[in-house]
């Protein structure tokens, strides 16, 4: 039951960054109003973001990573969440275990 | 409101949130078990769940954890991956007219991917109170917790991660989420800009400074295609 101490400021990093990005929403109503093309762009950035996390997995890691986004996302289109994920899973591990 | 109603927004919520939950156990168990892997004790994981409660954040800190932690590398990394928080708690704002001034600050501190969907579902319905909102979050704030001291318990039960594929759940999710938010064309262009820009700085730049440029890289699709489409609709 120890706490590291570097680690306990990470965390306590990760814990302010995230209150403010979900009070900042509230505070944005307050005082900015929203037009069309301020909300289109906003509306970019969760995908954005997503991909910038995921695009080095999914093109610059190994072939068996590249595969299994593929199947991930082609199973996301029909199946729910969890299946999909659990798809890319197994699709991962076998490929890792073929050696591709 | 009397106590009957009360119970009985806050049971609806909790009932609302269920498959919910079942899904997200054993995600915190992956959690927990790659925490373990990166060296976190299950009370550090803990910790973690409770006071960040926020998934994609977590397993993104967890994938470029060093030794000793790096406050500053993390701390930014979860600025980045959630600033969707932003949009998505300025939207669900509008439909909090049965919160007192401070309880939707205290509500938003709760604000997770699933949460926020089930609560604007229930808002196209009917009113969201503070008590269905509350039904929403106890079990799964609680659910997240627990798988993910459980996970980092048990890491080495589960096995290797990277062997088992485990390590690649949480890409997984952010490909679904990512198809989720798929709007065509436009989202297209973002993606490409995205992913091009992340690949390209994660091969030249130490740290996790890809997913800074990847974003920056998409909004600017989106605002130059905005800019297009506006020049576009003119007379």
């Amino acid at each position: 039951m120890t706490v590291d101490f570097a680690t306990l400021l990470a965390i306590l990093a990760m814990a302010a960054a995230t209150v403010l990005t979900r009070v900042s929403g509230l505070l944005l109503l307050r005082h900015v109003p929203l037009g069309g093309n301020a909300r289109k762009a906003i509306e970019s950035i969760p995908p954005a973001v997503l991909m910038a996390v995921v695009a080095p997995t999914a093109f610059a890691t190994g072939i068996a990573e590249t595969i299994a986004c593929a199947v991930t996302a082609f199973a996301a289109l029909r199946l729910p969440m969890l299946v999909s994920v659990a798809l890319g899973v197994a699709s991962v591990a076998i490929l890792r275990a073929v050696g591709t | 409101m009397n106590e009957n109603a009360r119970l009985q927004q806050f049971f609806g919520g909790m009932r609302a949130i269920s498959p919910l939950i079942a899904a997200v156990i054993p995600i915190g168990l992956v959690f927990g078990a790659v925490a373990a892997t990166k060296g976190l004790t299950p009370a550090e994981a803990g910790l973690m769940s409770a006071l960040v409660f926020a998934g994609g954040s977590q397993f993104v800190a967890m994938d470029i954890w060093t030794h000793p932690a790096s406050w500053a590398g993390v701390g930014f990394a979860a600025l980045l991956v959630n600033i969707r928080h932003v949009l998505m708690s300025a939207s669900l704002g509008t439909k909090m007219g049965e919160f007192g001034p401070r309880a939707r600050y205290v509500a938003m501190l709760f604000l997770a991917d699933e949460i926020w969907a089930m609560a604007e579902f229930r808002a196209g319905a009917a009113r969201l109170t503070p008590f269905w909102f509350a039904g929403l979050v106890a079990p799964f704030y609680l659910a997240w917790i627990f798988s993910g001291i459980a996970g980092a318990a048990l890491g080495a039960f589960l096995g290797d991660p990277v062997t088992l594929g485990l390590d690649f759940a949480f890409p997984a999710v952010f490909i679904v989420l990512i198809m989720g938010f798929w709007k065509g064309s436009e989202t297209g262009a973002v993606l490409l800009a995205s992913g091009a820009a992340a690949v390209f700085t994660q091969h030249f730049v130490p740290g996790v400074w890809y997913i800074a440029a990847g974003a920056v890289a998409g909004l600017l699709a989106a605002i130059v295609n905005g800019g297009r489409r506006g020049v576009e609709a003119m007379p």
